[in-house]
């Protein structure tokens, strides 16, 4: 696979619509466990990134990504915002003039973690979006992408996972064992991303 | 309106019109950074000194507006209503105030302005702009809570903005003013308690209830649960409830304190002074020296009624530092 601009355009455009369909969902994760805004702020970042990218133009994902960056940055907030920018600003790091392969795409999803790691202090294993990116890094390291689907099911399950134990980090930390019972709200917004990235690279297999 | 009571036109725009009407009531105090919700020092001349920023959600007025001037903070950021501004704004307000001795950001301790905050860091630092950065969490009711890692950061921050601000107007280096900052950070603790809840204009309803006859010790500046909820008492019972959380946290004994009485937006003068005359003989009772007091509306959490008593260890150098000049909304002395 080779992750291209209209590739990576087009994982926004789906992301968008993810965020804008399941908005109520994570709502509603978000005031079980925290203060209730992640998915208005989610479908308001993304709509702000697409529009964003319909009006430039990009000569490698690299750039496509550090447009998404600045954007959720500067509409998302609160905490997600800053988590997420950092996320795509690593990613567009690592891509920088490479040929975005698997290894790549690994090595940026990496960049990511470790980004996150030090901007919301967590580790992995303490319920939060890392734990999703962190399946997608060990996915692509063992996997050979023929059924990016495969990806989709890989994070569904950690979402899963993420019901049974109790927040130490993260939004779902505030409720401490209160937390448990309910999918982490950050989890869930990165399952999206990686569910639309799955559809992106799937329609590119079956061309 | 669907019911909501309250004096503006737009929930979703109050933040602006805020800003708009605060330019109006004070021409020639500030600057606003174009496209942004930056307000700036205004200066007629030249400033050469460490530029301070400070900022966070709006809904806490005269925080942190109040405290932009000379004496203080160069800059204040505001985010929407309880809501940490984004790094691309609090950037803005780096350039501005880098008069060429760098920049320190002085942030109250919640997840989201941490994250914020640092994030604008690193990408001023990528301008080549240089930034320090100073987390305050003097609130001693909860040690995590809705909103942190760590100890919240309230009222005491506005102390740390006078001294901070005291010290880079004397023309110090980024760290000799960062330095004067955690010394403040340090020897500062504050505790909060509400009567009545407030209400965010977007949320269109209380953050959280309150019976007629109850009262929440411990409460945080967004309405965030604190130690417990109790029957409410006399002003004598609060202020020993406040004040003997502060001192089993930190020894005041034997020493001189800055005192700061906190409204929190809905409490009358009164009371504040009231609550500040048990403040003070129980501090007395205790051997703490009272060297300066302030009783006001400093950091508030929109319509909430209730209060915040701060209390912090001085030394001589804040003391020199706090008899210096300061000209901001809030603080003319």
């Amino acid at each position: 696979m080779e992750l291209t601009v209209d590739m990576a355009i087009n994982w926004m455009e789906i992301a968008r619509d993810k965020y804008k369909e399941n908005k109520e969902t994570l709502t509603m994760l978000d005031q079980a466990i925290g203060d209730g805004d992640h998915g208005i702020n989610m479908a308001r970042g993304y709509q702000a990134v697409v529009e964003k990218i319909a009006e430039t133009e990009y000569d490698h994902p690299a750039d496509v990504l550090k447009s998404v960056a600045m954007t959720l940055m500067a509409k998302v907030g609160g905490a997600s915002g800053p988590l997420y920018g950092t996320a795509f600003m690593n990613m567009s790091m690592v891509m920088k003039g490479k040929t975005v392969d698997q290894k790549v795409l690994k090595e940026a999803i990496d960049h990511a973690i470790t980004g996150m790691k030090q901007r919301g202090k967590s580790e992995i294993g303490e319920k939060t979006l890392l734990d999703v990116w962190d399946q997608v890094s060990s996915y692509l390291d063992s996997e050979d992408l023929s059924e990016p689907k495969e990806i989709i099911e890989v994070c569904q399950a950690v979402v899963e996972d993420t019901k049974q134990i109790q927040a130490t980090k993260g939004r779902a930390s505030y409720l401490n064992e209160r937390s448990i019972g309910h999918e982490d709200p950050g989890s869930m917004s990165s399952f999206y991303l990686f569910e639309a990235l799955a559809e992106v690279l799937e329609k590119e297999a079956t061309v | 309106m669907n019911g909501l009571k309250k004096l503006i036109n737009h929930p979703e725009q109050v933040v602006e019109e805020m800003i708009e009407g605060i330019l109006l009531a004070h021409p020639g105090r500030f600057e606003r950074i174009e496209k942004t919700t930056v307000l700036t020092r205004k200066s007629t001349v030249q400033l050469n000194k460490v530029g301070l920023v400070s900022g966070g959600g709006s809904g806490h007025e005269p925080a942190h507006v109040g405290y932009v001037g000379e004496g203080m903070l160069d800059a204040a950021v505001f985010g929407e209503v309880f809501t940490s501004p984004t790094p691309d704004q609090i950037l803005e307000a780096i350039k501005a105030v880098d008069y060429g001795k760098g920049v320190l950001l002085i942030i109250k301790n919640y997840t989201g302005d941490v994250m914020n905050f640092e994030m604008a860091q690193e990408l001023a630092e990528a301008e080549g702009i240089q930034v320090e950065k100073v987390i305050v969490a003097d609130d001693v009711a909860v040690e995590d809570s809705t909103f942190t890692i760590g100890r919240r950061g309230i009222a005491g921050t506005v102390l740390v903005h006078r001294i901070a601000g005291a010290m880079a107007e004397t023309g110090a280096t980024l760290q000799e003013v960062k330095e004067a900052a955690e010394k403040v950070i340090n020897n500062v603790r504050s505790m909060g308690m509400a009567i009545s809840a407030c209400t965010v204009p977007a949320a269109g309803k209380p953050s959280f209830q309150l019976a007629d006859d109850e009262m929440e010790i411990g409460i945080g500046i967004h309405g965030e649960p604190g130690i417990n909820r109790t029957k409410i008492q006399s002003s004598k019972e609060v202020a020993s409830i406040l004040v003997n959380k502060i001192l089993a946290d930190f020894n005041y004994e034997n020493s001189e304190v800055a005192v700061l009485i906190n409204g929190l937006g809905a409490t009358p003068e009164m009371e504040l002074y009231i609550l500040n005359k048990e403040v003070q003989r129980i501090l007395t009772e205790k051997n703490v020296a009272i060297y300066k007091t302030w009783v006001g509306e400093y950091m508030t959490s929109l319509e909430m009624s209730g209060v915040s008593v701060t209390l912090l260890k001085l030394d001589n150098q804040m003391k020199e530092l706090f008899a210096q000049k300061v000209n901001t909304l809030t603080f003319q002395e």
